[in-house]
């Protein structure tokens, strides 16, 4: 930063007559061009199409159904979303979600250890694995999608294999009588009552993290590098943000939120089966688009992510209270993702046209 | 001209490879303050491979670099940025979907409070941004608006108000007035000449040599990658730099051309030259 220069010359526009040529635009176009537009009003609709129905989802205690089906994905798409707009995706966050489950629980239980020290151990497993990918996609210049396709079939293989090899079946062994285990459960996976109706605590950490990854992405320095070097990572470079050092940034918070899931996993379940976890990283990527951010990077917003994960609770419960066929799951969900994606390109031209 | 103190920066001996392409080939070169370095050359020449090595984008394969007469190896346009030298590049400007403001600031941003708490001084960035726009004469209907919704000569107008704005000692523009129009070129080059006066140290690419004749008081021509030509403006006698800058003789045998009127075409055909040839003198 510096002293600016000023011409002796006056500035050749004082042009108020300028000012006049284009109005600022009204609150409702803003709100037209916010990228969450097409999934709010997707989620109205889902809502009001179960709420007619199915008679069980009218209900306080559906919805929390519902919020706890929509954290569960709702989560990891957090981080998703955020690499997304910082113009990567990652197909290992599904894996890699079982990958700290079970390194907190193997570790913990193979030296007999209290279970926040496996927690902090897969703490640490799940930010190298981010860093990893991170590394690796900055060093060879690969497309994300090789770098993480390659990470998400290495830890599907490990995952298998170390359970096998330390507890010699596909699962690990149940944990929930070791040192710790009660404190960890109230922390990852606890119920608490919110006006009378029980509510799981993914739930509020949800909101909590979408609270905080909005604030980082439109408030601070970080947040506005997400969005530059998503968008135009060589223009952003020039400009002297560090471009490697956010995407790996982005890749280690993916890492933390698969290890927040992970925790939850194993402090709900007790156990963890080794081969789970593949597939989710779709349903992460799914939640991120239908809220309007661009797969191609440099846009979107992680409240947008939210409200796509929340459309996929209220169609995965929804479809169970209406009676329907629970393999229409993944069908709805498709179509929404289409409809979607067709809608948010929509109405974005619509709203662009002045 | 007795202008002896160190230059804000200097090249020496740089070469520059991509793979088996020489984009440069032993270059000299120094920025003085108060001094307006104009570089031309033709396309390719690497005039622009040049000033990406001054404002840190990549560095020399050899050769040195100095600013302040000491040697630096910047690995990022920030570690120059600090140093007071910004730069507006031909093709790397700004970030299409991030509003005017945030582009203006980006890498650069402004912050309040401390810690993990500190936050973007929106009001304060837009306020800047806003001024700085409407000081260099163009006036946006909306600072929130994407820059991709700008046309082609606004965005060129809000990467040099950027650089005008941050570069605090060294301005480099790269074809800076390509895309704008008469009065926003105007505009320029005042600041270009305001640059100067505050004592800046500026380089100056351009294409068009009336332009680098208004403000340049050294002249770099490169060709094919080395320095054909490295004087200040008072060693170069009028018609050498009115050569020089009107494209030297490729222009004379362009307006030969021109005036005969003939296509473009091999110029071994017999014909064609002798019936460009008859026509020009016909002319004079
Ligand atoms: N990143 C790169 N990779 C490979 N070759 C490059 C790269 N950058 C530049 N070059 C080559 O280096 C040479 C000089 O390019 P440069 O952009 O510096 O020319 P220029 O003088 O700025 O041209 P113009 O007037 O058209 O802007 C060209 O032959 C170009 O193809
Ligand atoms: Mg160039």
């Amino acid at each position: 930063m510096g002293s600016t220069v000023v011409p002796k010359v006056p500035p050749a526009a004082e042009g108020g007559e300028k000012t006049l040529r284009v109005g600022r635009r009204g609150p409702l176009r803003r709100f037209l061009t916010r990228p969450e537009v097409g999934s709010l009003l997707g989620a109205v609709v889902v809502f009001v199409v179960f709420f007619t129905v199915a008679e069980p989802f009218r209900t306080g205690s559906a919805m929390a159904t519902v919020l706890y089906a929509g954290s569960t994905i709702g989560i990891m798409a957090v981080g998703v979303a955020l690499l997304m707009i910082g113009g990567e995706f990652d197909l290992s966050a599904g894996v890699a979600v079982i990958t700290s489950a079970l390194s907190a629980s193997m570790f913990a239980w193979w030296f007999s250890l209290n279970v926040w020290v496996g927690a902090l151990f897969a703490l640490a497993v799940s930010l190298a694995a981010g860093f990893l990918n991170g590394w690796i996609l900055t060093r060879t210049k690969l497309p994300s999608f090789l770098v993480t396709l390659s990470m998400f079939l290495m830890l599907q293989g490990v995952n298998i294999a170390v359970t096998r090899l330390v507890t010699g079946g596909v699962s690990t062994r149940d944990i929930s009588d070791m040192d710790g285990f009660e404190s960890a459960r109230a922390v990852f996976a606890s119920t608490i009552s919110v006006g009378g109706v029980s509510v799981r605590i993914t739930v509020l950490w949800w909101l909590l993290f979408v609270a905080l990854a909005t604030w980082v992405l439109v408030r601070t320095r970080v947040g506005n590098w997400i969005y530059a070097v998503g968008g135009d990572a060589e223009s952003a470079r020039a400009v002297g943000v560090p471009v490697a050092g956010v995407k790996i940034g982005l890749f280690m918070t993916v890492g933390f939120f698969a290890w927040f899931c992970g925790m939850h996993l194993l402090f709900a379940f007790n156990t963890v089966q080794s081969g789970e976890g593949v597939g989710n990283e779709l349903l992460y990527i799914m939640a991120a688009v239908v809220g309007g951010c661009l797969l191609t990077g440099g846009y979107g917003t992680v409240i947008g992510a939210a409200i796509g994960a929340f459309i996929y609770g209220m169609t995965r419960q929804g479809i169970v209270y209406a009676g329907w066929d629970n393999n229409l799951v993944m069908f709805f969900v498709g179509a929404m993702l289409l409809a979607a994606v067709v809608i948010n390109g929509w109405v974005r031209t619509q709203a662009d046209r002045r | 001209m007795g202008d002896d103190d160190t230059p804000l920066l200097e090249l020496r001996g740089v070469h520059r490879h991509f793979g088996n392409i020489r984009a440069l080939t032993g270059v000299d070169l120094r920025v003085h303050a108060r001094r307006v370095t104009c570089v031309l050359g033709d396309n390719g020449a690497g005039k622009s491979t040049l000033i990406k090595i001054l404002s840190g984008l990549y560095g020399p394969t050899t050769g040195e670099y100095l600013v302040d007469g000491e040697p630096v190896a910047f690995t990022s346009p920030r570690q120059a940025l600090d140093r007071g030298i910004a730069t507006v590049y031909q093709d790397l400007a700004l970030v299409p979907l991030m509003p005017v403001w945030r582009n203006f600031f980006l890498g650069s941003e402004l912050r309040r409070g401390r810690g993990p708490l500190s936050r973007l001084d929106v009001a304060r960035m837009r306020s800047i941004a806003d001024t700085e726009l409407r000081k260099i004469g163009i006036d946006l209907p909306d600072i929130d608006a994407p820059v991709g919704r700008l046309s082609g000569g606004q965005r060129q107008v809000v990467a040099i108000a950027r650089a005008i704005h941050f570069g605090a000692r060294v301005l480099i523009l790269d074809e800076p007035t390509a895309a704008l129009g008469v009065k926003q070129s105007g505009v320029v080059l005042k600041y270009v000449n305001a640059a100067r006066e505050a004592g800046l140290g500026v380089v100056f690419i351009t294409h068009n040599p009336h332009h680098a004749h208004l403000v340049g008081d050294h002249f770099t021509v490169l060709e094919l990658g080395a320095v054909e030509l490295d004087e200040p403006r008072e060693n170069l006698s009028p018609e050498a730099l009115a050569h020089h800058m009107a494209g030297g003789a490729e222009l004379d045998a362009l307006q030969h051309e021109l005036q005969g009127g003939t296509l473009p075409q091999p110029l071994s055909s017999p014909y064609d030259e002798r019936e460009s040839g008859t026509k020009a003198s016909h002319d004079q």
